[in-house]
């Protein structure tokens, strides 16, 4: 089988050659591939299906947070195999730093795309700073801080009411000044945002690769399979675990100025638990580990708990079903709130997921591997599976 | 011939357990220097004791004339002298702020203090050789780590195979290539000339250690899709890719049948004549260890019991006695 395997590689055919082709030429590729992705956005809403241009634009760049912060979350998680539950801390602390540049509470108004520099730069510093200490720590433990930090930053925001104006947030954030060809960004046409949202998603994902492909991306890979082996081949394993929390926490940074400057306000409940969850999932879900394909999923889970799931209630009412009884059930679909459902989807998809799709829906190669090894491995396979936890070789 | 590794009166204590006690050993630059010994002899946390995976009881490693591993010393002075920045930039703000300066100032003076704490606590936990050396002036001494010594010329292998396993073979080398790559992961994001001279270099020396280990027709296959004698010589491969002065081998014949056995055994013979390496082996298979070494070592209940040549060793009685007990008297 293995054999098989091998030989498929080397000589396929043009699917094979194209795959060989779309990695060497990365960069040009993920250009190529995210202008057609950008036309079909572009186009799609015109059709007026469920909801008009706008709604859907709005949508888009909405989604392209929740796809910049999968991405970042992928690197930690997916990559270096770091397990992050307080991720939206470095979110929140992004939309801080352009909640202070731009906004009537602190008089500040700096332009915004060096602030979307700058933001993701402050975001990293406080990823260095959670990671320098902590990240001597492995699997559960490292987990249990992360969470830690997750739910403190929040309500650090929250109590400081004197410095971040409390519960109510700081509202009124300056939007950022018109680009040309774009134009204004204003509340009612959120064509400029899904535009300037698709360009930091096409750049962060060509860094992101770059990365991947260098010898830092193999570091990771590396530390996820094996830590002390990899400790052993030279990797100084607490810089390149500390680098790839750094770039997790700029790329969320990166998002949260994004996200504030769209949404005008920011305040402490937006950036709970069930934001670094939601992330987590949206990983989990696109195949961690994978960049385009983290950030497929993430696309993928954003439209169905923002715009399919709103959308339910509207066919819903609008087909006006009578209400019934289903012997003591009385059932009145037009009473349910099916966006109040989005966690009990999550939650099916998840399980589903976990049972049928375990490398999530579109899994990098090596994933796809590990978690189909009595499938395709060949003769060596039980040999690499049973040596895992080898007393005294395990410490130290 | 001068020594690539000197250990002196090396003890190692787990609890109430002696795994090794007060083993002196030397390997000469150039030869084949094998560690045997029945099984729980402490042969492996010897052999990790040199890796810098654990820490000796009592005794040093010196590598390359060189103090590399010991018990540390004055460990408590390090996390002092990393506030001391800190607290100088935060006293120069309190004066600062005592001769009347503006809020502004004094804002700063807290972020550079953080920033200072931030700075010497990602060195420290880094540990650049710089830093190391600077922390010996202050009679600091810690053990270099694992990565510390491939960096210094140490490859090894382990017993029990810990390859990536889900990684290619040809990255699985590359990996082993990472301490001898300068690429930082600016020149990365950039994709800079230098990085991909760089790669491009790497990936044909990897493709000439994987073509010595004779996996060049399987550089593409997940590692753990191979055969079990070519892991092996994976592995070794991937030890060989960073350059080792030293080479470690841990049972590499370990599960072989007699044909893989003699392959593996030229290989070894190979890389000393061809590489130039000095190669400490464990081993169980006498054949190899006798034909191939220049120097034996038996280690017995962590003490060393014998130590010279395959021919003394095989007729050292203590030797026999290890191996087969005490003749009914």
């Amino acid at each position: 089988m293995s054999a098989a395997l091998g030989r498929l590689r080397m000589d396929g055919g043009w699917r094979d050659r194209l795959v060989r082709a779309s990695e060497a030429h990365r960069s040009i590729t993920i250009l190529v591939v995210m202008s057609l992705v950008s036309s079909l956005l572009v186009v799609f809403p015109n059709f007026n299906v469920l909801q008009g241009p706008s709604g859907w634009y709005d949508a888009f760049a909405n989604a392209g947070v929740f796809v910049l912060l999968a991405m970042g979350l992928n690197v930690v998680v997916g990559l270096a195999g770091l397990l992050d539950l307080g991720y939206a801390a470095f979110f929140a602390i992004g939309s801080y730093a352009y909640a202070y540049s731009n906004s009537p509470f602190s008089g500040l108004d700096l332009p915004f795309i060096p602030m979307l520099v700058i933001g993701a730069g402050i975001a990293a510093l406080f990823g260095i700073a959670l990671g320098a200490p902590t990240l001597r720590l492995r699997g559960d433990y490292l987990a249990i801080m992360t969470l830690g930090f997750g739910e403190i930053v929040p309500i650090v925001f929250l109590n400081l009411d004197k410095w971040t104006e409390g519960t109510n947030g700081i509202g009124g954030l300056y939007r950022p000044e018109a680009l040309p060809i774009l134009g204004e960004f204003t509340p009612i046409s959120p064509f400029p945002y899904m535009i300037v949202s698709l360009i930091v998603v096409t750049l962060a994902m060509i860094l992101l690769y770059r990365l991947h492909d260098s010898r830092i991306g193999r570091a990771w890979m590396a530390i996820r399979e094996d830590e002390l082996a990899a400790a052993a081949n030279g990797i100084n394993t607490v810089v390149t675990k500390l680098l790839a929390f750094a770039l997790g926490a700029t790329t969320s940074g990166f998002a949260g100025v994004f996200n504030a400057s769209k949404l005008t306000i920011v305040s402490p409940d937006q950036f709970l638990f069930t934001v670094s969850f939601t992330v987590l999932a949206m990983v989990i879900i696109g195949g961690m580990g994978n960049i385009w394909g983290v950030a497929a999923g993430a696309f993928i889970v954003y439209m169905i708990q923002a715009v399919f799931l709103k959308q339910i209630n509207t066919v819903v009412e609008n087909l006006g079903l009578p209400a019934f009884d289903l012997g003591p059930i009385h059932v009145d679909l037009l009473q349910i709130n099916f966006l109040n459902y989005q966690f009990l989807l999550y939650g099916f998809a998840l399980v589903l997921m976990m049972l049928y799709r375990p490398e999530g829906l579109f899994p990098s190669r090596e994933r796809r591997a590990e978690l189909h090894a009595d499938e395709e491995a060949g003769e060596g396979a039980e040999v690499v599976g049973a040596m895992g936890g080898v007393p005294g070789e395990n410490v130290e | 011939m001068t020594d690539v590794l000197h250990a002196v009166n090396v003890t190692k204590r787990f609890g109430g357990l002696l795994a090794v006690h007060d083993v002196e050993f030397t390997i000469p630059e150039g030869a084949i220097v094998s560690l045997i010994g029945p099984n729980g002899a402490g042969k492996t946390t010897f052999f990790n004791i040199i890796a810098g995976i654990y820490d000796p009881t009592a005794g040093e490693i010196r590598f390359r004339g060189k103090r590399m591993i010991a018990r540390s010393r004055r460990a408590w002075l390090e996390p002092l002298l990393w506030v001391v920045p800190a607290l100088a930039v935060a006293l120069t703000t309190v004066l600062v702020g005592e001769a009347g300066a503006s809020d502004i100032v004094i804002a700063l003076g807290i972020f550079f203090t953080v920033i200072a704490l931030m700075i010497v606590m990602v060195v420290g936990v880094a540990r650049p050789p710089a830093y190391a050396d600077f922390l010996t002036r202050f009679g600091v001494f810690r053990s270099a780590r694992p990565n510390d010594m491939v960096v210094a010329g140490l490859g090894r292998t382990f017993q029990n195979i810990r390859l990536f396993a889900n990684m290619s073979a040809l990255d699985n080398v590359l990996v082993g290539m990472h301490s001898r790559l300068k690429a930082t992961w600016l020149d990365a994001l950039l994709s800079t000339p230098r990085d991909r001279r760089e790669e491009a270099e790497a990936r044909a020396r990897a493709m000439q250690l994987l073509d010595l280990a004779g996996l060049r027709k399987r550089a593409h296959e997940t590692a753990k899709n191979l055969p079990y004698g070519d892991q092996r010589r994976l592995e070794i491969a991937r030890a060989l890719a960073s350059n080792p002065v030293l080479l470690l081998l841990d049972e590499p014949t370990a599960g072989m049948n007699p044909r893989e056995t003699a392959d593996l055994t030229k290989l070894i013979g190979r890389l000393r004549t061809e590489l130039g390496l000095t190669i400490l082996l464990i081993e169980h298979d006498m054949r190899v260890v006798m034909g191939i070494s220049d120097r034996v070592t038996v280690l017995d209940h962590g003490e060393r019991i014998a130590e010279g040549t395959p021919d003394e060793v095989r007729r050292d009685p203590k030797v026999i006695e290890a191996y087969l007990g005490t003749p009914a008297a």
